[in-house]
C-alpha cells in the first residue's frame, strides 16, 4: 500500500482487509483462492501484529464454520473466498441466518460454472442471491463498484451483520479484487453494537443461552422463520440503497451492478453528449434490492436494458421489480467475456440511434 | 482526456512496479487513476502486463483493450501488443530484448536499447523507471516532479538505498529521448 496524505492507492482485495481490520474485525478464517488470495495474505501479516486471530484453514467449509464459531460470542469475524469456495459454504449461510449469527464472507467472483476460471465474472449473483442453502432464508449482499465503494461497504458489511445479526456478503468480481485506485479510509463510520442481550459470553451469573438452527418443537421454526423475515422487512426499510443516475428524463435505462455499472456510466455520459437519452439504476444493495425505486424509474421510460456479466442473473429481479412498467431487455457475457464501454454504447445506439 | 497504457513484459522486469509508479504519480496530481495487472494463465508466455489509466474524469474500466501507450520490454510483449497500440499512438520498445521492426505506418515507434544503456552506467540501472523517464519526458502526461515525488515515497523504509539508483534511471530515459531529439 502506498501512501500520499489521505489517499491511499491500493488494490481492491487489500483495500477490503484493510477496510475489515478497521471495523474491528478480531477474526480472519480462510482458504485461499485466486482472485481474492491477497486478502488472506494481507491478514496473514496483520492480524497477528494486531494480537488478533488469523487461521488458514482446511477448507471453506472449516473457514465459515469457524466464523459462525466465533459469530455466536458477539465477535466481529470474517472469511473469504470466490466462487467455487463460497459454494462450499452455503449450508453454513442458512444456519447462520437460523441462528441469528452474524458475520461477513467476502465472495470475489471468478468465471464459472464448475471451477471455471480465474478471469472476472458476475456469475455469482444468484449464489449470493437466491443462495444454495435449504430453507426460507437471506442474506444481506452488498456490491460495490469502485475500490473506495469496497472500503465503504466492508464497514457497512460489518455493521449490518452486528446490527441485524445476520451474515453479509461482500459480492465483488476479479476486477475489483485486482485493480488498485486510490482510496481514503477514514475510520470506522458506525457506533459499536451491543451484543450482551444474546452473546455467548460463558454463563456465569446468568441463565445458559442457545444459538442453534434446529427447532423442533410444534410452530417454533414457523414463528422463527417468521420473525427472520419481519427482520428483513425492517432491513429492507432501512438499508436498501443505489445509485440512479440521469435516470429521470431517461427513455432507456441499463441496470447493472459491481464493475459493470462504472463502465455503463461512462457509455451513458457519451450517449447523452450525442443526445440519446439514456440513464443508469445501479443497485448497490443486491439484497435488499431497490425494487420499488427501480419500478418508479422504469414507469417514465421506454426501456429497460439489464446489463451483467453472466447470461442474466440479476435480470430475474429486475423484471420482477420493473413488473411491466416497461420492457426489459438484456445483454451480456459470461466466465470473463469482457464488456467494454464500446460494447455498452453499441447497445444504447442500437436501441436510441 | 484519459490515456491508457499498457507495460508489458518478462516477470521480474518490473513491469507491475513501473505501472505503480504513473498511477502513484497521477494520485500525487490529483488525477483519477487506475491500475491491473494480467493474472494467472495471462501471465505466462513472457507477456506479463498490467495497465494504466490517467485520466481528468472517472475512469469506467481499468481493463484497456486498444491501448493509447505501450511499453514492450521484451520480444513476447513485441509481437502480442503491436496491434494493440491505437492508431496514432506510442509503441515504446526495448530494443535490447525485442527487433527493431516497424509493421504498422499508423503508430509512433520508439526504440530504446534499456539494457545496453543499463550496462554502460556505474550505477545498477532499473530499466522499468528507465521506460517511465522516456516516456514522460517524451509525453508530458505528468510532471517529472511527481514522478520523482511518488519515486521517493515508493522507496521508503528498506528501499531506501535504492531511491538514488531509481532517480538515475529515471534521468537515463529522459536523456535518452532529449539525445533522440537532437539527432
Amino acid at each position: 500500500m502506498i501512501k500520499t496524505s489521505s489517499k491511499v492507492l491500493v488494490k481492491g482485495n487489500e483495500a477490503i482487509a484493510q477496510a475489515a481490520l478497521n471495523a474491528g474485525c478480531k477474526c480472519y478464517f480462510g482458504y485461499p483462492i485466486t482472485p481474492q488470495s491477497e486478502i488472506g495474505e494481507f491478514m496473514s501479516r496483520k492480524m497477528p501484529e494486531l494480537g488478533r486471530t488469523f487461521v488458514p484453514a482446511e477448507s471453506e467449509l472449516a473457514s465459515i464454520s469457524m466464523v459462525i464459531g466465533a459469530g455466536t460470542t458477539g465477535t466481529k469475524a470474517m472469511t473469504s473466498s470466490s466462487s467455487c469456495g463460497i459454494a462450499l459454504m452455503q449450508e453454513a449461510l442458512s444456519a447462520m441466518v437460523c441462528a441469528e449469527v452474524p458475520g461477513v464472507i467476502i465472495s470475489v467472483m471468478r468465471g464459472g460454472p464448475g471451477l471455471g476460471n480465474i478471469a472476472p465474472a458476475q456469475g455469482d449473483y444468484f449464489q449470493a442471491v437466491k443462495g444454495g442453502g435449504n430453507g426460507d432464508y437471506k442474506v444481506v449482499v452488498l456490491a460495490p463498484a469502485t475500490v473506495q465503494e469496497a472500503v465503504n461497504l466492508t464497514y457497512r458489511a460489518f455493521h449490518l451483520s452486528m446490527k441485524y445479526r445476520t451474515p453479509v456478503i461482500l459480492l465483488a468480481d476479479g476486477i475489483l479484487g485486482q485493480m488498485m485506485e486510490p482510496v481514503e479510509f477514514g475510520e470506522y463510520p458506525y457506533e459499536e453494537i451491543d451484543t450482551s442481550a444474546w452473546a455467548l459470553s460463558g454463563a456465569k451469573n446468568r441463565k445458559p443461552r442457545f444459538l442453534v438452527s434446529l427447532h423442533m418443537q410444534e410452530g417454533e421454526m414457523e414463528a422463527i422463520t417468521n420473525r427472520i423475515f419481519e427482520k428483513h422487512d425492517l432491513i429492507a426499510k432501512n438499508e436498501t440503497t443505489y445509485e440512479a443516475y440521469q435516470t429521470e428524463d431517461a427513455d432507456l435505462i441499463i441496470t447493472a451492478f459491481g464493475t459493470v455499472a462504472r463502465v455503463a456510466k461512462a457509455a451513458v455520459k457519451k450517449a447523452r453528449e450525442k443526445g440519446m437519452k439514456a440513464g443508469l439504476f445501479r443497485p448497490v444493495t443486491l439484497v435488499p434490492f431497490p425494487d420499488e425505486a427501480l419500478h418508479n424509474a422504469a414507469k417514465s421510460a421506454k426501456m429497460v436494458l439489464d446489463i451483467e456479466m453472466n447470461k442474466g442473473q440479476m435480470l430475474v429481479d429486475v423484471r420482477s421489480a420493473v413488473f411491466g412498467a416497461a420492457p426489459v431487455e438484456f445483454y451480456g457475457r459470461p466466465a470473463g467475456g469482457l464488456i467494454t464501454l464500446e460494447d455498452i454504447y453499441g447497445q444504447i445506439e442500437k436501441r436510441l440511434g | 482526456m484519459d490515456t491508457s497504457i499498457i507495460i508489458s513484459g518478462y516477470g521480474g522486469q518490473g513491469l507491475l512496479f513501473a505501472g505503480s509508479l504513473l498511477c502513484h504519480a497521477a494520485m500525487i496530481e490529483g488525477k483519477q487513476t487506475t491500475w491491473i495487472p494480467s493474472y494467472g494463465a495471462e501471465m505466462r508466455g513472457g507477456a506479463a502486463n498490467c495497465s494504466v489509466h490517467i485520466s481528468d474524469d472517472e475512469v469506467s474500466s481499468p481493463i484497456v483493450n486498444m491501448s493509447d501507450v505501450v511499453f514492450a520490454l521484451n520480444q513476447p510483449s513485441e509481437d502480442k501488443f503491436e496491434k494493440r497500440v491505437k492508431p496514432g499512438g506510442l509503441f515504446i520498445v526495448n530494443s535490447s530484448m525485442a527487433k527493431i521492426e516497424r509493421k504498422r505506418a499508423d503508430i509512433e515507434y520508439i526504440f530504446i536499447p534499456m539494457n545496453e544503456i543499463a550496462a554502460q552506467k556505474p550505477e545498477p540501472v532499473f530499466i522499468n523507471v528507465m521506460a517511465v523517464g522516456a516516456f514522460i519526458e517524451k509525453t508530458g502526461i505528468l510532471k517529472e516532479s511527481s514522478v520523482k515525488e511518488a519515486l521517493k515515497s515508493m522507496m521508503s523504509g528498506k528501499k531506501a538505498h535504492l531511491l538514488d539508483a531509481n532517480l538515475a534511471s529515471f534521468d537515463y530515459g529522459a536523456e535518452f529521448i532529449k539525445d533522440f531529439a537532437r539527432v
